[in-house]
């Protein structure tokens, strides 16, 4: 089995702060890492490769420093790693993204899984996943939160809102995963360390001569962004301290009552 | 503050180990010192990551660390629980014995053992002796091709865990010291028994057992060097161990500070933080200078080792003062966080009752001084 | 470019259930359409689906494009994608609204891809630029650190999906009249490469729906047990509430995994959310920070979470929920 598995560094948003003066994020000091829904895809790839004796590929598109988010994937055990890097693919929206991966993933070959994880914690679009599926010409199965393999189908197990449904699929296909769907593994020291001493196999623009131009970067995005700002902030309401449960309970509802909300 | 000449590489290796520690040690630290229970299954786990035979040499299939880098990974363990740091540590010390003094085919075997994972103890220590290495009563008497082994271990770091033991024992009776050998025995060798565990006042999480020889046969090939070689070699491999065997004191004194200044925040009697008094301040600045000074001659040590010289005397200085720094910064920090500092609520108190077997073991600092001394006065 | 016309919006129906996210669309749709001056057109791709179309006309189409085949009982990729992408061909809307339930993420990106087109997805806020004509899609990013306003001016339709709650339900008027045009779209076996071959219940539950929820009472690691949650759940059923729950607890497999709220759960926005012995880790509020109204209850006066609660209770949950569940009992009977 062939499998590729697509992964984006970003910064962890959870460590993120705004600048209360400028009031803009504070990027400088946020840790860079492997994108979570990312790491349960390639932890799903992982163990198809443990159970059938899979190739992994692991493919990011970003600046140099991406480089450092293969190398973890390797570390967890993927085989070959793929960075797709230039200054004609930057400023590009999910479209002209899905674009240049999917130009990228031609070049490498035919896989028979191509995964991703749900979304992006920093675009948070989910987009590429299903873009990437129709430039590619492939079915796709979001919100997977189970695999089984039947020779050449696969048995998914999507999650909904309120239930999971059983699909089946033929391979190819793009996945997407979700949390639930394993325990990402730990990368291993060692490997890390001989992934560190590896150059990363690069691809520019050069490299895939079937993209044009204008469907790159800033050019091939036909959605723009007219501006960003910090979304104002919750603040902290009332707080009810004293008195008995009951008290306390009371003294909730009134002041619910007062301000209308009705439960 | 951390080591500021750390390399990228070893901010990545002790990036990893210590989010996997955070995740896989930290939580299970409360219940396993309740019980006293050094635990297999983080063990194996670590395994996963690639950590086995940490100190193995490249030339034998090791990762090949240098010292320097082993001291940085090693406080990474203490910072989480030094009893575990003390088995994880001592579970290649088959492997120094084997390198002190053993030939190829046992430092082949012996690491390939460890890289898989598999535990070694070293048995020095006897209930009537443990500085006194030369008052050994264990004996090894030569019958043909093998020797039977009877005698008595106590205080065995990893008794318990082991798969395999280095057995120091008395060969001849008449040559004190030099009648000494070390040998290679089988956990599982008929005669072979694992007494009580000890029920120690810190590192509980480590493993500490009597380990009992009763007519153990063991054949000659476990022998490692010639007769009489057993004090040299392990000597020799105390004295290569010795330099950062304390280095897991280092990163639990760092978080001893790092819990205290936190407290020093958040603590306000008397209307504001205790961190605005000066008498704290020095206290803490007293702590974070025999911290950074303790680090400092750890990796100098390392260092020093690293490129082969004459360790003897730096390896018991470093042994020396950061124990007994080690000890000064937590106990420090008890204080500064008063009653909290004394309940077992809070990490401190495991902390000093931790800190304080270093003084004792790898060798008393009443015997490194006597070491460094005597290095230092010469012959006289 | 030709022109494009009009504003559409994607109806989901699910195993015969019509999403309440594509009833809040239309009205935001409607006031959207009469900005530009032009048509609200609901589009319902489905197997008898025909008798949604007039609930579309109440809540404010003018038009409703049916297709109702039975290829798309369920949904698939393929099948709902070539529809709408056809329908799209033929008919050129410059707006289409899609609800950002798990099936419309899915289908969006599909659909805007094939399409050459933008998309913007769980958009916030949705406003008709006057001058331009276009719609400005406003959307969190960063884990809801940072808004963007975006833009797409040069292709069509301009798509965006939006949360469930997210915007109001519009009343609907009976009365109402519009077209129903029942539209027919070629679709091949072999074409639909999905096969939903079974339906699972989520673990022991029935009827889990935090996305459309009016109210939310969440557990987290104050619960301490699969057992607590009982004290809970009465709460919730004397509210009509849902259940949610924190990534504690369901990583202590005290609640199952279609319950957590937050960063890799669920996003919700009820008009009242509830939070028991939740802490407030970042991690949790990017999930319901857009609730109408928070009230926490926790014993730990510092905990995060009444940074941004809007009525905070600190105390024993224990005691404070079934003191809530009883009193609001006494008043809803009394």
């Amino acid at each position: 089995m062939k499998i590729l598995v697509c992964v984006k560094q970003v910064p962890d948003t959870t460590e993120i702060r705004i600048d209360p003066e400028t009031n803009t994020l504070i990027r400088s000091g946020v840790p860079s890492i492997v994108n979570p829904f990312d790491k349960n895809a390639l932890e799903a790839a992982l163990q198809l490769k443990d159970q059938y004796g899979a190739e992994v590929t692991v493919l990011s598109m970003g600046p140099a420093q991406a480089a450092d988010a293969l190398r973890e994937c390797y570390a967890m055990g993927a085989d070959h790693m793929v960075l797709v890097s230039d200054r004609a693919f930057g400023g590009a929206d999910t479209l002209a993204t899905s674009y240049t991966l999917a130009a990228a993933i031609r070049s490498l070959g035919e896989f028979d899984i191509i995964f991703c994880g749900k979304q992006a914690i920093d675009g948070d679009t989910a987009q590429v996943g299903p873009e990437l599926a129709e430039h590619l010409g492939i079915a796709q199965v979001t919100y997977v939160a189970g695999i089984e393999r039947k020779e050449d189908y696969l048995i998914l197990k999507k999650e909904q809102e309120d239930c999971y449904e059983k699909i089946q699929v033929r391979m190819p296909v793009l996945l997407t995963a979700v949390k639930s769907l394993n325990e990402p593994r730990y990368p291993n020291v060692m490997k890390k360390m001989k992934a560190n001493r590896m150059e990363v196999l690069t691809l520019t623009a050069k490299d895939l001569p079937e993209l044009i131009p204008e469907k790159l970067g800033l050019k091939g995005s036909p959605t723009k962004v007219k501006k960003t700002f910090v979304p104002s902030v919750r603040k902290a309401g009332v707080m009810i301290l004293g008195g008995d449960a009951s008290g306390k309970v009371s003294e909730l509802l009134d002041k619910l009552t007062e301000a209308k909300i009705t439960l | 503050m951390e080591w500021q000449l750390m390399t990228d590489e070893q901010k990545d290796i002790t990036g990893m180990i210590r989010n996997f520690l955070e995740k896989e040690l930290a939580p299970i630290v409360p219940e396993c010192e309740e019980k006293s229970e050094f635990p297999m299954e983080v063990f194996k786990k670590i395994g996963e990551i690639g950590l086995w035979g940490l100190d193995i040499p490249e030339e034998y299939g090791g990762p090949g660390f240098d010292l320097q880098t082993l001291s940085l990974i090693r406080e990474e363990f203490g910072r989480v629980d030094c009893g575990f740091a003390v088995s994880f540590g001592a579970a290649t010390v088959g492997f120094k014995q084997v390198l002190a003094g053993g030939n190829e085919q046992q430092k082949q075997a012996m690491a390939k053992r460890l890289l898989n994972g598999e535990i070694s103890a070293m048995c020095i220590t006897e209930p009537q002796s443990g500085s006194d290495v030369a008052g050994t009563k264990t004996k090894a008497v030569r019958s043909g091709d093998e020797y039977i082994i009877n005698g008595t271990k106590t205080f065995i770091t990893n008794g318990g865990l082991a798969n395999v033991y280095i057995v120091v024992a008395v060969t001849n009776p008449d040559l004190g010291s030099r009648g000494l050998s070390c040998f290679i025995v089988e956990r599982d060798a008929p005669g072979v028994s694992v007494g009580k565990e000890e029920n120690k006042m810190g590192i509980r999480l480590s493993n500490t057992t009597d380990v009992v020889f009763q007519n153990v046969h063991v054949p000659v090939e476990n022998r490692i060097g010639e007769e009489g070689d057993g004090f040299k070699i392990v000597m020799k491999a105390l004295e290569k161990s010795r330099p950062i065997c304390i280095a897991p004191l280092i990163g639990m004194a760092q978080r001893a500070i790092e819990i205290a200044a936190e407290y020093c925040r958040v603590r306000t009697p008397y209307g504001k933080p205790i961190g605005k008094l000066q008498g704290i301040q020095f206290k803490i600045a007293d702590m974070e200078i025999q911290l950074q000074t303790a680090r400092a001659i750890m990796m100098y040590a390392a260092k020093v080792a690293d490129e082969g010289k004459p360790i003897s005397c730096l390896g018991s200085i470093s042994k020396t003062y950061v124990s007994e720094a080690a000890f000064t910064i937590i106990d420090e920090a008890l204080q500064i966080l008063g009653g909290y500092g004394y309940s077992k609520e809070y990490p401190i108190e495991k902390m000093l009752r931790d800190v304080r077997v270093y003084r004792i073991f790898e060798g008393t600092n009443e015997v490194q001084r006597q070491i460094i001394g005597k290095t230092v006065i010469g012959k006289c | 470019m030709r022109e494009s016309k009009n504003v559409w919006v994607l109806i989901e129906v699910v195993r015969g259930k019509l999403k309440n996210v594509s009833l809040e669309l239309l009205g935001q749709g409607r006031k959207m359409a009469d900005a530009l001056g032009e048509k609200l057109v609901a589009v319902i791709p489905g197997c008898e689906v025909q008798e949604f179309a007039q609930v579309a006309i109440s809540c404010g189409a003018d038009q409703v494009l049916v297709v109702d085949q039975v290829e798309l009982k369920d949904y698939s990729t393929d099948g709902y994608a070539k529809v709408v992408c056809t329908l799209i061909e033929k008919y050129g809307p410059s707006v289409l609204l899609i609800g950002a339930t798990n099936n419309g993420r899915d289908l969006g990106p599909r659909i805007s891809c094939r399409m050459k087109t933008g998309l913007t997805a769980d958009c916030t806020e949705l406003a008709v630029d006057e001058e331009t004509r276009l719609v400005r899609w406003t959307r969190p990013a960063f884990g809801g650190n940072l808004m963007a306003t975006i833009l797409c001016p040069d292709t069509r339709p301009q798509i965006g999906t939006v949360r469930p709650g997210v915007f109001k339900r519009p009343l609907a008027d009976l009365e109402r009249e519009g077209e129903i045009i029942l539209e027919h779209v070629e679709l091949g076996e072999e074409e639909i490469r999905t096969r939903i071959l079974e339906v699972l219940a989520g673990e022991g539950d029935q009827g889990v729906n935090l996305e459309e929820a009016e109210i939310i009472v969440a557990g987290g690691r104050g619960v301490g047990s699969k057992e607590n949650f009982h004290i809970l759940r009465e709460l919730a059923d004397v509210l009509g509430a849902q259940v949610g729950a924190s990534r504690a607890a369901v990583d202590s497999e005290w609640i199952p995994a279609l319950h957590q709220v937050g960063q890799t759960g669920k996003t919700v926005g009820p008009r009242i959310y509830i939070a028991c012995g939740i802490s407030g880790a970042i991690q949790h509020l990017a999930g319901m920070s857009s609730s109408d109204v928070i009230i926490a209850i926790n014993q730990d006066p510092e905990a995060p979470i009444f940074q941004v609660a809007d009525y905070g209770i600190v105390g024993d949950l224990f005691e404070i929920v079934p003191e809530l569940t009883k009193k609001i009992r006494e008043k809803k009977a009394g």
